[in-house]
C-alpha cells in the first residue's frame, strides 16, 4: 500500500532523511520509531504530499505521490501533531466541514458524521466549541475529521505523544480497530511500547537512516539475550563472583554485575546454583529480558551526540 | 477535470467557515476594525474639527465632517486588515491549512475563502462608520450613480487590501510576526490627507501625503462624495489597488504552496 524507495530530503545542508526504503502491507500497521529529530515527521509531509522529497520513489495505493499528489490525498488522511481541528467550530460543525469539502451530499454526511462520533464516543460534546476539549478528546477529533473520507491510509504523526494514560488507551484501540477494518496505518512515534502494541512491523529511524526494520519480534531477538544483575554486599564479593562468571561486566561503583543470560529460568538457576557452591554471597537479583528500549538503545545514537550533530 | 468544478462549491465551503468564525467572536471582529476609526471620527470630529475647518487651506464650502469621512472609510479598511491578517495568520500557524493542504480539495478555496470572508466583514464595518457619519452630520452631494462608482471603489480597495493582508498572514510565523507586518499600514494613513489637507504640512511630510497609495483613493472618494474634483486622481487610485490586488494574491498562493506539491 506504501512502497517508499531511496527516499532523500535535505534542508538547506542539514541531511534530514538520507535514502530510506520500506514498504507497509495493506490493511497493517507500519510504526517509524525513532527519537526527537530523526526525521520522522519530514517522512510523513513528504508521504501526505505536503513537501516534496529531493529524490526516491514513493507510491501510496498505487499512486505517485510526485506524479499524482491529488489522486494520493483523495486516499489518504494525515492526523497528529502537525494537522488541526478548528478550534472555533464545535465537533459536529467541524466534521460537517470535512463532509461539505467531500462533496457528500446530506444525508450521507449525517449518517458518516453520527457513526463516527458515537464510535470515538464523542457524541456529548459534539454541540460544544473543539477549543473546550480535553486533550484526548481533541486527538479524538482530529481522527474522526480524517475518517469521514473514508481514507484507505491513514498517517498518524505521535498520536498519543501528551496524552494521559486513558486517553492512549482509548487511541490505541481506535487504531487497532481501524487497521482491523483494513485501514493502512502509517505511524510515527518516540514511544516504544506504543510502537509494540500496535505495529506490524516497526522501522527504527535514527538521523535521517533506517537502522533496524522488522517485526517487533524480529528487533529483539537482533539483540543478544537478555541478562541477570547480580548485587553484592562489599567489592570482595563482587570480585569473586567476576572471576567465576566469563563475560560478566563490572559495575564497581554500584557493586553489580551484569551477566549475560538466555531467557530460561534454567539458565538463572545453574548461574545461581555456580555462585552458592563458590560461596558467593549475592545480596540482589534481577532478571532483565530484552525489550524494545534495549534494541533502541542499541541502535540508536546518544542524545548528546545527535545535539552536537544538529 | 474535478477540481475545477469543485473551485465555487469548496470556496463556499471556506467562505461559510470564516464567516461562521466571525459570528462566533463578533466583538472581536468588529471591535478590533471599528475601535479605532469611530475613536478618530469622535476625536477629530470633536477636538480637531473646529480648528481645520478654520484653516485657510480648507476650502469654506467644505464642512470637515465631510471631508473627514472618505479618510475614516480607508481607515476602517485598514484595521479590518488586521482581523483578515491575523484569522489567515492563526490558521496557517495552527495547522488547519496544513489539514486542508493532504486533501483532495480546490487549492484556491482556501484563500478565496479568507479574502471574500474578510472583505464581507470589513465591507459591513464600513457601513457602521458611514452611519455614523451621517449621524454625526456627514451629508454627501452624491447621487445614485456616484455611490455606486464610489460603492465599486470601496469595494476594490478593500478586496486589494484584504488579498494584501491574507498573504501578510498567510506567510507570517506567528500572530507578533504578523502585527509588526500591520504595523507599516497602521501608520500610514497618519501620512495622508485623511484627516488634513497637505497643503497645511512641512513640504517632505506633504509629498509623501501626496504620493502615498492612500491619498489619491481618499481623493477619489472625497470627489465621489462630496463633488470635488478628481482629476488623474482616480486613475491612480485604481491602479495602486490593482496592484495591492496583484501583489496581495501572488505573494498569498506563494505562502499557500510553499515548499508543497502542486
Amino acid at each position: 500500500m506504501i512502497d517508499v524507495k531511496g527516499l532523500r530530503k535535505t534542508f538547506k545542508n542539514h541531511v534530514v532523511l538520507d535514502g530510506i526504503d520500506f514498504q507497509v502491507a495493506p490493511g497493517s500497521i507500519f510504526s517509524l520509531l525513532g527519537p526527537n529529530g530523526a526525521g520522522k515527521t519530514t517522512t510523513i509531509q513528504i508521504l501526505s504530499t505536503l513537501i516534496r522529497a529531493d529524490s526516491g520513489q514513493i507510491r501510496i495505493a498505487n499512486h505517485d505521490v510526485n506524479k499524482n499528489p491529488e489522486a494520493v490525498r483523495a486516499v489518504i488522511c494525515v492526523t497528529g501533531q502537525f494537522s488541526a481541528v478548528d478550534n472555533t467550530l464545535t465537533g459536529q460543525e467541524n466534521m460537517l466541514l470535512m463532509a461539505r469539502l467531500l462533496h457528500l451530499n446530506r444525508r450521507e454526511a449525517r449518517h458518516r458524521i453520527g457513526e463516527l462520533l458515537d464510535r470515538f464516543d464523542l457524541a456529548e460534546v459534539a454541540k460544544k466549541p473543539a477549543a473546550t476539549y480535553s486533550g484526548g478528546m481533541r486527538r479524538k477529533l482530529d481522527l474522526a475529521m480524517g475518517l469521514v473520507g473514508k481514507p484507505r491510509v491513514v498517517f498518524l504523526d505521535e498520536p498519543t505523544t501528551g496524552l494521559d494514560p486513558r486517553s492512549r488507551q482509548t487511541m490505541w484501540e481506535l487504531v487497532r480497530d481501524l487497521a482491523a477494518s483494513g485501514v493502512t496505518i502509517f505511524l510515527t512515534t518516540q514511544y516504544l511500547n506504543e510502537a509494540e502494541r500496535l505495529a506490524d512491523r516497526i522501522a527504527v529511524l535514527d538521523t535521517g537512516k533506517i537502522v533496524a526494520e522488522g517485526t517487533p519480534a524480529e528487533l529483539k531477538r537482533r539483540i543478544p539475550g537478555g541478562h541477570v544483575r547480580l548485587e553484592f554486599a562489599d567489592a570482595a564479593q563482587l570480585d569473586k563472583a567476576a572471576r567465576l562468571l566469563e563475560g560478566a561486566v563490572i559495575d564497581d561503583s554500584a557493586l553489580t554485575l551484569r551477566v549475560p543470560t538466555t531467557d530460561s529460568v534454567g539458565s538463572v538457576r545453574d548461574l545461581l546454583a555456580r555462585l552458592d557452591s563458590a560461596l558467593v554471597a549475592v545480596a540482589g537479583l534481577s532478571v532483565h529480558t530484552p525489550d524494545l528500549d534495549d534494541v533502541f538503545f542499541a541502535l540508536t545514537s546518544e542524545p548528546n551526540k545527535k545535539e552536537a550533530i544538529q | 477535470m474535478k477540481r475545477r468544478s469543485y473551485v465555487l462549491s469548496d470556496t463556499l465551503t471556506m467562505l461559510r467557515r470564516v464567516i461562521l468564525h466571525m459570528l462566533r467572536n463578533p466583538f472581536v471582529t468588529i471591535l478590533s476594525t471599528l475601535a479605532t476609526p469611530i475613536l478618530m471620527l469622535v476625536m477629530m470630529y470633536n477636538l480637531f474639527g473646529a480648528v481645520v475647518q478654520q484653516a485657510d487651506t480648507m476650502s469654506s464650502s467644505t464642512r470637515y465632517i465631510d471631508f473627514l469621512t472618505p479618510g475614516l472609510i480607508l481607515i476602517t479598511s485598514i484595521y479590518g486588515m488586521g482581523t483578515a491578517a491575523l484569522r489567515a495568520n492563526a490558521d496557517a500557524t495552527q495547522g488547519i491549512i496544513t489539514r486542508f493542504r493532504t486533501m483532495s480539495i480546490a487549492r484556491a478555496s482556501v484563500l478565496n475563502g479568507h479574502v471574500i470572508g474578510s472583505s464581507i466583514g470589513t465591507l459591513f464595518s464600513i457601513s457602521v462608520v458611514i452611519g455614523l457619519a451621517f449621524l454625526t452630520g456627514f451629508r454627501p452631494t452624491a447621487d445614485v450613480g456616484d455611490w455606486l462608482t464610489a460603492g465599486g471603489l470601496i469595494v476594490l480597495f478593500v478586496t486589494a487590501l484584504t488579498w494584501l493582508a491574507v498573504a501578510l498572514g498567510v506567510s507570517s510565523s506567528s500572530p507578533e510576526a504578523t502585527n509588526s507586518g500591520l504595523y507599516l499600514l497602521f501608520i500610514l494613513p497618519f501620512l495622508s490627507n485623511a484627516f488634513v489637507p497637505t497643503d497645511s504640512m512641512t513640504p517632505a511630510v506633504a509629498w509623501i501625503a501626496e504620493n502615498q497609495p492612500f491619498s489619491p483613493i481618499i481623493d477619489t472618494l472625497r470627489g465621489l462624495l462630496l463633488g470635488t474634483p478628481i482629476g488623474d486622481r482616480g486613475l491612480m487610485a485604481v491602479a495602486w489597488c490593482v496592484g495591492f490586488a496583484a501583489v496581495g494574491y501572488v505573494w498569498a498562493q506563494a505562502a499557500y504552496n510553499r515548499s508543497s506539491n502542486g
